[in-house]
C-alpha cells in the first residue's frame, strides 16, 4: 500500500489554552512496499504522526491517504504496534492476539495464526496467561505479534522493541525484516535506535524537535541482511543530524526553565 | 500473630467486658442483658425456626430487590456514559437521589402498595440501584482511550467495540458497584422491614423492641452485622480482589 503525507499540521490545546504545535508542514511520500523508519528526539510528533496514519487523530490541516482515498477512521487495513503494549487485560494472550482475527476466520485459523505468530515472539508457552503476568517486554511481544497476525498492507510501528533486551531485540528485527521481504507489506517504523532504523529500513526520516517537520530523508541502499560494518558510515552521519535536535531540545528547555 | 487470632481475641475480650458490665448490675437486665442469655434467645430461635423463616424472608426480598436494581442501574448507568443530555439531566437527579437515606423512602412505599411484600422490595430496589448507576456510568466513561484505539485499529467498532472492548473494560468499577448496592439494599431492607407486617429479620426486631424482648433485639443486630460482614467479606471483597487483579489494577496478593 502506497501512502501520501500532504502537508499535514497538528496543535494541540494546553491547558493554559495556548496551543502547542506538535508537527509542522510535514510532506512524505510512501512507495508500496517501503520500509521506513522515523528517527527523532522525544516529543518531537513520531506518535502523533503515527496516530494520525492509522486513522485515530485528524491532523490539524493537511491530510493523508491511503491509495488515493483520504483516511478518516482507523480500520483493519492499517494494523498498529502502539508505545505501550495495549493488550486487554481481560482476555489471555491468546484471545489478544485473535481479536482481529474473529471475523474473517475459522476458530481453527485463528488458532493457527495465534501459535504461529507467537511462536515467532517466544511466547508459546504463555498463551493461556493473562498480560498482568507478563512482564512488560513480554507483553510488547505479544502487541506485535497481534499486529503481524492481522496481516495489513501497512504496518505502523511506534517502538516496538523499546523494552526489549538487545539479543531478543535482534531475533526480532530479524523476524520483521523476514516477513517484510516475504509480504512486501509498507512498514512505518518509530525508533531511538540509529542502527536499528538503518539496519532495516529502505529510508530513514529524521525529524526535528518540536514542532515536528521532517529535516532529512535518507535512502540506505545496501544488501540485506546489512552488516555493521557496512552501515557505519551512514550511522556517523544520521547521529550528527540528530545531535543537533536533542541539542536545540535541551537547550530550549534551560532557556524555558531559565526565564522562569 | 495472625490476623484471625487477633480478631477472636478482641471478640472474646468484648464478650468478656460485657459480661463483666452485665455482672456489675448496674443497669437492670431488661436494658443489658448478659451474652449468655443472647446466645441462648438466638439458639432457640433457630430451633423453633422463627429465625430461620425470618432469615429466608429477608434473603428473598433482598435478592429480588438486588436483582432488579442491578439490572435497573446497569442500564441507566450505561445511558448516562453515552448520552450527554441524559447525564445532564436525569445524571443530576440521580446524584440526589443517592444521597437520600433509604428509609425516607419507607412512608411512600407503605402508601403506594401497604404493609406488603412489594413495598419492602420497592425501598431495597430504591436503595441499591443508584449506586449501582454511578458505578457503571463511571466505568463506562474511564474505558482507559488506549484499549479503545487499539480495538479500533483491529477493526472493531460499533456495537461489537461495546461489547468485546467497554464493556469488560467497565468490569472492575460495575463490580463496585455490586457490592456497594449489595451493602445499601441490606441496609434500606432493614429500614423496609421494621415497617412491614413480617415476616423477617427486621420486622423481627421492631417487633422485639415493641414487647420489650431485649435480648432478642441485641441478638438480630448481631445476627444482621454477621451476615452483613460475611456476605461483604466472603463474597464480593473476593470478587473484587479477583477481578482487579485480573483487570491488572491491583498488585498480586
Ligand atoms: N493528546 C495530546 N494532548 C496534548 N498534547 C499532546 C497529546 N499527544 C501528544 N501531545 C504533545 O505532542 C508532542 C508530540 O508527542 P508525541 O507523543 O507524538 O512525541 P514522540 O515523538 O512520540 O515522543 P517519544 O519519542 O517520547 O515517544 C509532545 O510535545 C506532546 O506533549
Ligand atoms: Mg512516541
Amino acid at each position: 500500500m502506497y501512502l501520501n503525507i500532504d502537508n499535514i499540521s497538528k496543535s494541540f490545546q494546553r491547558q493554559d489554552e495556548q496551543q502547542l504545535k506538535a508537527l509542522e508542514n510535514i510532506n512524505l511520500e510512501i512507495n508500496e512496499g517501503e520500509f521506513i523508519s522515523l528517527l527523532g528526539p522525544s516529543g518531537c510528533g513520531k506518535s502523533t504522526l503515527l496516530s494520525i496514519m492509522a486513522g485515530l487523530s485528524k491532523p490539524t490541516s493537511g491530510s493523508v491517504r491511503l491509495e488515493n482515498n483520504i483516511i478518516t477512521e482507523p480500520g483493519p487495513d492499517k494494523s498498529m504496534v502502539f508505545q505501550e503494549p495495549a493488550l486487554f487485560p481481560w482476555m489471555s494472550v491468546k484471545e489478544n492476539v485473535t481479536f482481529p482475527l474473529r471475523k474473517n476466520f475459522s476458530k481453527k485459523e485463528q488458532e493457527a495464526k495465534a501459535a504461529e505468530y507467537l511462536k515467532m515472539v517466544h511466547l508459546s508457552q504463555f498463551a493461556e496467561n493473562y498480560p498482568h503476568e507478563l512482564s512488560g517486554g513480554m507483553q510488547q511481544r505479544v502487541a506485535i505479534a497481534r499486529a503481524l497476525a492481522m496481516d495489513s498492507g501497512l504496518l505502523l510501528m511506534d517502538e516496538p522493541f523499546g523494552a526489549l533486551d538487545e539479543q531478543t531485540r535482534q531475533v526480532l528485527q530479524d523476524e520483521v525484516e523476514k516477513i517484510w521481504l516475504d509480504t512486501k507489506k509498507t512498514i512505518v517504523f518509530v525508533t531511538h535506535s540509529i542502527r536499528e532504523a538503518i539496519k532495516l529500513s529502505d529510508r530513514v526520516i529524521i525529524m526535528s524537535a518540536r514542532p515536528g517537520t521532517v529535516i532529512s530523508d535518507f535512502r540506505v541502499n545496501l544488501n540485506r541482511p546489512r552488516q555493521q560494518k557496512d552501515m557505519a558510515a551512514l550511522e556517523e552521519d544520521v547521529m550528527a543530524i540528530l545531535k543537533t535536535e536533542i541539542e536545540n531540545v535541551m537547550k530550549e528547555e534551560l532557556q524555558y526553565a531559565g526565564s522562569r | 500473630m495472625p490476623v484471625v487470632v487477633k480478631r477472636i481475641l478482641f471478640f472474646v475480650a468484648l464478650i468478656l467486658i460485657w459480661q463483666g458490665i452485665f455482672l456489675l448490675g448496674i443497669w437492670p437486665e431488661s436494658m443489658i442483658p448478659g451474652p449468655l442469655t443472647v446466645a441462648e434467645t438466638i439458639i432457640a430461635g433457630f430451633v423453633d425456626m422463627t429465625l430461620v423463616y425470618d432469615i429466608v424472608a429477608s434473603f428473598r426480598h433482598l435478592l429480588i430487590g438486588l436483582a432488579v436494581s442491578l439490572v435497573i442501574g446497569t442500564l441507566l448507568g450505561v445511558l448516562l456514559a453515552k448520552v450527554k443530555t441524559a447525564d445532564e439531566t436525569l445524571g443530576t437527579m440521580i446524584l440526589a437521589l443517592q444521597s437520600v437515606p433509604s428509609i425516607v423512602w419507607v412512608p411512600l412505599a407503605i402508601i403506594w402498595f401497604g404493609f406488603t411484600e412489594a413495598s419492602i422490595i420497592f425501598v431495597v430496589i430504591i436503595g441499591g440501584t443508584f449506586v449501582m448507576t454511578m458505578n457503571m456510568r463511571i466505568g463506562i466513561k474511564n474505558v482507559a482511550p488506549i484499549y479503545l484505539q487499539a480495538a479500533r485499529t483491529m477493526g472493531s467498532k460499533g456495537m461489537d467495540l461495546f461489547m468485546k472492548v467497554v464493556v469488560p473494560a467497565s468490569i472492575p468499577h460495575a463490580v463496585t458497584g455490586v457490592r456497594l448496592a449489595w451493602a445499601f439494599s441490606w441496609r434500606a431492607l432493614m429500614a423496609g422491614e421494621m415497617l412491614s407486617t413480617g415476616p423477617g429479620l427486621g420486622y423481627t426486631l421492631s417487633y422485639a423492641s415493641d414487647f420489650n424482648n431485649m435480648s432478642l433485639v441485641i441478638g438480630i443486630i448481631i445476627i444482621i452485622g454477621v451476615i452483613g460482614s460475611i456476605v461483604d467479606q466472603l463474597i464480593f471483597q473476593r470478587i473484587e480482589h479477583k477481578v482487579l487483579k485480573r483487570w491488572g489494577m491491583e498488585e498480586a496478593a
